[in-house]
């Protein structure tokens, strides 16, 4: 069992959340992730690891309320517990100082974002954050993110906050003002990803995504989270869940994420429907 | 039936003594009485086994296993086989010729006193012969039911030279289910302490044998294991109609009553690195049992399309994620109802996928094999099961490519038939491809199972560790110890897939090797 110490609603939908869990707080790295089951009957559900506190022995995840397990732990609230957390699991971010380095989050994903940024600024990179989300109200971690930058950037589709457009247009326009980028890390929705890797292509920056297939144990025992990377498969829990950009079949990814559409949405009803009743 | 003890008749010969007044008798058709009462009731002597001759003893049929119905058992993930009754036990203990030199004990990899154990049975001392397995196999309700004793003790049973075996792994298996039935598992004594501790990776086989053997030596013991369920493969990997999660509970249950201490949720590697555990928290040794790791796929076009699983994966969310009971477990699993499924592979792993999908509902449940049903690797009882079940078994059968819709759903497997060659490096007949014999096999589900290479994360993070071209840990066979001081090794992370009497045989090596190393001692 690992007790929540504190819960803050980020914007509409989005939780971060502090659990207990020591050994992982200890031993975590940017770019990690862990598998979390709420309850007794819950999924494993793979969460990037957004932060940690290795004094207090406390991780930090930011959730977004998606599907059941993602809104029954939304529910939570400190002093409330899970079940289970396992990790930290995954290859940590590769960290170099690469020169200037570009970290953008969209939407949750920045919350993965975040963390590699950090690391890269201690690194010694230059670091340029680029933060979207689809109005103000959804921007998260911006204090955060502009806490660790050379330069941030905060993006809007509806125009509300910042740059009006998407992360990969604010990109585009770094590139065309001539600037010298070594290195992108993005992270965010499939189409979000899929599309910087195509701004980057033709630049021969080096891109890296952190993908989020569906997992079971997330060990390396079921291959369920195979993606193809360079024509190749790869197990996202074990060589990833950071892959080259320009390499992944992101084509593969979005249909394997569709594999249990109904049932997914079979367990939000119920989880709903027993809501209301409460 | 009647319940009065003038209607008992025994063969001649016979003598017995009967402690309890209320027993039930009933004369077989075979001339040998049975008692039906409830076993907890029975506490009985009869001392037949020498007195019965040879021939008496040989005219006793095997007993067979009672089990479910085919046609009711494959819509249920209750256990198939039910364990003899102590009727059924007792008569067949009575086929056991007690050799004075016995082929079986050697048949078996940990050595149980086969030939004692069977006598306690027909001597009616059930708990007396569930203690004698335990002085040798620390798990054996678990390997009465999965070992493959027709490859091992049963393959040696001097009776198969002209007729069939003793049913030893049944046996075993009742002996062990009547001890903790009647709750009557007694704990074995813990020697004095002797302030070693010592870190088990992984609590499947391998690692519960381990540290039962250090633990019960007065060593201090602690258990690492990477999922949230404790069991390793006897949790994950065999389904619940095969071994009832409850059984493992309950070993791993005697454990804990030990003082073995368990933290799930521990993935060596990750959560802690084996140096970690040596230099920071201080255990005087290690044993990695993690298993077998990254599930094979065939690497053929089509793999990722949707409804396409490592069995690994299928088996996975079925039993330990328990999705057989979705939506009351969060976990789904792909919806076999009414659907075409293919397992590709011939094993025992294959077998458990097969009629797991045959129990969720499938339509029609395949085997694909390239070779023929001989050369399967799976155990004789598995696949009569599966038969019986009704799987369809197609053989000589080599999977090209998948094919997908639009959607990516899998829609079916290009095939080529096989015919046998001459024999390979294994010994197996070679499938030669028959040319020109492509044809489409309609799936909507594919399940591979082939086999898995080893979990990489104690390589990648313990490079000191020698590791074989295979990935596999190399141990001296001797000591289970690895290249690394005061670092052992057993089960399928050593020996690549194999089985739970194996692991569990590698575990007790290991822990004797580890005492001894520990202590300076050798035990005898």
């Amino acid at each position: 069992m690992h007790k929540i110490v504190s819960t803050i609603f980020l914007a509409e939908n989005i939780k971060k959340i502090e659990i207990e869990a020591p050994r992982i707080a200890k031993k975590r790295k940017a770019g990690q992730f862990i598998m979390i089951r709420v309850g007794q009957t819950g999924e494993r559900v793979p969460l990037t690891i957004a932060d940690s506190d290795p004094e207090k022995g406390t991780i930090t995840i930011i959730v977004q309320g998606m599907g059941k397990s993602t809104r029954e732990l939304n529910s939570k609230e400190a002093g409330d517990t899970v079940s289970d957390i396992v990790g930290p699991l995954g290859t940590p971010s590769h960290i170099e100082k690469f020169g200037t380095a570009v970290s953008i989050g969209g939407g949750v994903g920045t919350a993965i974002a975040y963390p590699t940024a950090v690391a890269l600024k201690e690194a010694g990179n230059y670091v340029i954050t680029i933060n979207g989300a689809r109005s103000k109200e959804l921007v998260i971690l911006e204090n955060e993110m502009k806490a660790v930058s050379d330069e941030a950037y905060i993006t809007t589709d509806d125009g509300s906050y910042g740059f009006h457009g998407f992360v990969t247009q604010k990109l585009q326009e770094l590139i065309d003002s001539g600037k010298k980028i070594d290195y992108v890390l993005a992270i965010g929705p499939i189409p979000m990803m899929r599309a910087i890797a195509e701004v980057t292509r033709p630049y021969h920056i080096k891109t890296m995504v952190s993908l989020n297939p569906i997992m079971v144990d997330g060990t390396g025992m079921c291959g369920g989270c195979r993606v193809t990377v360079d024509n190749q498969i790869k197990f996202a829990c074990v060589d990833g869940p950071e892959f080259d950009a320009h390499q992944v079949d992101f084509k593969n990814l979005t249909d394997r994420n569709k594999l249990y559409l109904p049932e997914e949405k079979q367990s939000a009803e119920a989880f709903s429907h027993q809501c209301n009743l409460q | 039936m009647q319940p009065a003890i003038s209607r008992i008749q025994a063969p001649v010969g016979f003598f017995y003594s009967v402690m309890m007044t209320f027993l039930h008798y009933q004369l077989c058709s075979d001339g040998f009485f049975c008692i039906n009462t409830p076993l907890f009731f029975i506490e009985i002597t009869m001392p037949t086994q020498h007195t019965l001759t040879t021939k008496e003893r040989f005219a006793i049929p095997r007993q067979e296993m009672p089990a479910q119905r085919a046609d009711e058992r494959n819509k249920n993930f209750k256990e198939v086989n039910l364990g003899y009754t102590a009727e059924l036990a007792q008569k067949e203990a009575l086929r056991c010729i007690q050799c004075k030199d016995p082929a079986c004990i050697k048949g078996c990899p940990v050595n149980i006193k086969i030939d004692q154990f069977i006598k306690l049975i027909s001597d009616g001392n059930f708990l007396g012969a569930a203690r004698k397995i335990k002085e040798d196999n620390v798990l054996p309700a678990i390997c009465g039911r999965v070992c493959p004793q027709e490859d091992q003790c049963e393959k040696t049973c001097i009776l198969t030279k002209k007729h069939r075996s003793v049913a030893i792994g049944n046996l075993e298996r009742f002996a062990a289910d009547y001890e903790r039935e009647t709750g009557n598992v007694e704990l074995p004594t813990v020697k004095a302490s002797t302030g070693k501790t010592i870190a088990v990776i992984g609590s499947g086989p391998a690692g519960l044998s381990c540290a039962n053997d250090l633990i019960q030596l007065g060593h201090s013991v602690t258990v690492f294991e990477a999922l949230h369920e404790l069991g390793g493969v006897l949790v994950y990997g065999i389904p619940e109609f095969r071994l009832p999660k409850d059984i493992v509970k309950s070993e791993i249950d005697g454990l804990k009553k030990l003082g073995v201490n368990f933290i799930p949720n521990a993935v060596a590697g990750r959560s802690v690195t084996v140096d970690e555990l040596l230099k920071e928290e201080g255990f005087d040794a290690v044993f990695i049992g993690v298993g077998a790791g990254l599930p094979w796929f065939l690497g053929i076009p089509g793999e990722n399309l949707l409804g396409v699983y490592s069995a690994n994966e299928f088996l996975t969310r079925v039993n330990l994620m328990k999705s057989y009971q979705f939506p009351d477990n969060d976990t789904p699993v792909f919806n076999c109802k009414g659907k075409n499924v293919a397992v590709f592979g011939g094993g025992n792993t294959a077998m458990d996928a097969v009629r797991t999908a045959k129990r969720l509902g499938a339509e029609h449940a395949s085997i694909v094999y390239r070779r023929s049903e001989a050369e399967m690797p799976a155990r004789l009882e598995e696949v009569h099961h599966a038969k019986e079940e009704g799987i369809e078994f197609l053989m000589l059968m080599n999977p090209l490519e998948f094919i997908g819709n639009d959607q990516q759903w899998l829609t079916g497997a290009k095939c080529l038939r096989m015919e046998l060659g001459e024999p390979d490096e294994s010994g197996r007949r070679r499938p030669v491809p028959i040319k020109d014999s492509e044809f489409i096999l309609p799936i909507d589900m594919a399940v591979i199972s082939i086999g898995n290479g080893s979990n990489p994360l104690i390589k990648q993070t313990t490079p000191d560790i020698e590791v074989s071209k295979r990935d596999t840990i190399v141990v001296d066979i001797n000591t289970m110890a690895t290249s690394k001081e005061d670092v052992y090794a057993g089960g399928d992370i050593v020996t690549g897939g194999a089985t739970v009497i194996l692991a569990m045989g590698a575990g007790r090596t290991a822990a004797k090797a580890i005492h001894e190393k520990l202590m300076g001692t050798v035990i005898q």
